[in-house]
């Protein structure tokens, strides 16, 4: 493992960046694309209701790899090129923020119903009942299962390596055919993931305690 | 002038009749109790006042908007029409004095300053000022619903809607409440809609009590009237009941 290291430092190094940046990237998109969602989903408005029903349940139901295909297959072919980092973040965003916004609307609704009501007849509109009121509570029920998507979303960032996006799951692809040591290389890229993973998951936790 | 105007209001809930075809009308200044067995739609009927129950059809006239015009901003009414849970509805992420002080801000742009004075003034008559600072769940539920009653007064509403304000409470809190809530009705400026079971209550603040059963208005009369000789006979039953039960 150690030799794998020394010898490929430069492209596991790579890998782990963009690793974590098409994270990143996603992970923000993801958590804002999937509030808003989970907000249309709590609206009185039934059109807005089902639009991100629409949205969520084909999101959710197709696997991450067939929209990352159709985001560096189909999409280059009819619209604009965009090479496999693109492609596999956007697949990446639009898959998680689907669970997320599932996520988010359950800790909507874990909210007393009554607060909702407490703030509209004291005048507050929905839009402000939802933003002082609602969504401030339910942030803390949403805490520890936003966790597990985040980290989720980490792990399925592999899906990069399927459309070349350079990740750190591609460059251990490519080490370990140049290297013939796959085991060594694979235990390297694990290791690797831990360390986003992990600490990720651990502050999460001690957020939980905090919040509670 | 009418506040609360009912003219053939329907209610379902899916197939449910939940409102049946409902005349009702609350002049300004009055209190009016709504009394009746449960499940008889007292609850329903005052939460349309306010459109968070809304109606299939007829006519609801609230301060002067119709509900049932797409066109009526409900936010309008609500405002001016203040209600009282009986389960308090506090804002649980905020302390009493945010509380009280919320609606007015964002709603009326009230200055800081003016609001926190109204605020403290409404905590001091429900006797909880030196409670300010806590959270609601730091508070026993009679407080709570003081802290209520004290957050919908900061609004400065025409009308306050109370729905069973006192069924979630201690027997030994109640008292606390029904004594804020009769210096409201003495107030003759504000009118008062009251779903209760507080007889005691009904008989000493009321104007008129209205007694429904099955989702119909049965009786609609003077408080004297209706307590000395009601003349439905449901109504009848259901006084006799409540009241040997309360002796």
């Amino acid at each position: 493992m150690i030799e794998i290291f020394q010898n490929y430092g430069s492209d596991l190094l790579y890998g782990f960046g963009q690793t974590i940046l098409c994270s990143v990237i996603a992970l923000f998109f993801a958590l804002i694309l999937g509030s808003i969602f989970a907000i249309l989903e709590v609206m009185p408005n039934k059109l807005l209701q089902k639009i991100s029903k629409i949205y969520i349940e084909i999101f959710r139901n197709i696997p991450l790899l067939v929209i990352t295909m159709i985001f560096y297959v189909v999409v280059p072919m009819y619209f604009v090129k965009i090479s496999g980092f693109v492609a596999g973040t956007i697949g990446l965003t639009l898959y998680s923020s689907a669970f997320i916004a599932e996520t988010v609307r359950a800790g909507i609704l874990s909210v007393d119903k009554g607060q909702m009501e407490g703030a509209l007849s004291n005048g507050l509109t929905f839009k402000q009942s939802m933003r002082y009121i609602v969504l401030p509570q339910a942030f803390k029920y949403v805490i520890p299962p936003l966790g597990n998507q985040f980290v989720n979303l980490i792990k399925n960032s592999s899906i990069l390596a399927f459309v070349a996006g350079f990740d750190l799951m591609y460059e251990g692809n490519v080490i370990a055919a140049d290297s013939l040591k796959s085991i060594s290389t694979y235990m390297c890229i694990g290791v690797l993931y831990l360390i986003i993973t992990l600490p990720l998951s651990y502050y999460m936790q001690h957020l939980e305690r905090k919040l509670s | 002038m009418p506040m609360i105007e009912f003219k053939n209001v329907q209610k379902y809930y899916n197939n449910f009749h939940a409102l049946k075809d409902i005349n009702l009308t609350i002049n300004d200044g009055e209190t009016v109790v709504l009394i009746g067995p449960s499940g008889s739609g007292k609850s329903t009927l005052i939460r349309t006042i306010n459109g968070l129950e809304d109606i299939q059809s007829g006519q609801l006239i609230v301060n002067g908007y119709d509900l049932l015009d797409k066109k009526t901003d409900i936010n309008k009414i609500r405002k001016d029409v203040g209600m009282v849970f009986q389960h308090f509805n506090l804002y649980a992420n905020k302390t009493i004095l945010e509380n009280i002080m919320l609606a007015p801000k964002i709603v009326l742009h009230r200055e800081d300053e003016e609001n926190k004075r109204i605020a403290m003034e409404l905590l001091e008559k429900v006797g909880l000022a030196s409670q300010a600072n806590k959270y609601p769940s730091q508070l026993s539920g009679g407080q709570q619903q003081r802290i209520a009653i004290a957050r919908s007064l900061a609004m400065k509403p025409k009308c306050l809607l109370f729905d069973e304000p006192t069924s979630a409470l201690d027997p030994e809190m109640i008292g606390d409440v029904l004594k804020v809530m009769k210096e409201i009705a003495e107030d003759s400026s504000m009118t008062m809609v009251v779903v209760t079971h507080e007889m005691g209550f009904a008989r000493e603040v009321a104007n008129r009590v209205v007694f429904m059963d099955q989702g119909t208005i049965l009786e609609d009369d003077s408080t004297e009237a209706f307590f000395k000789h009601p003349k439905n006979e449901r109504a009848s039953q259901f006084l006799n009941k409540i009241i040997s039960h309360e002796d």
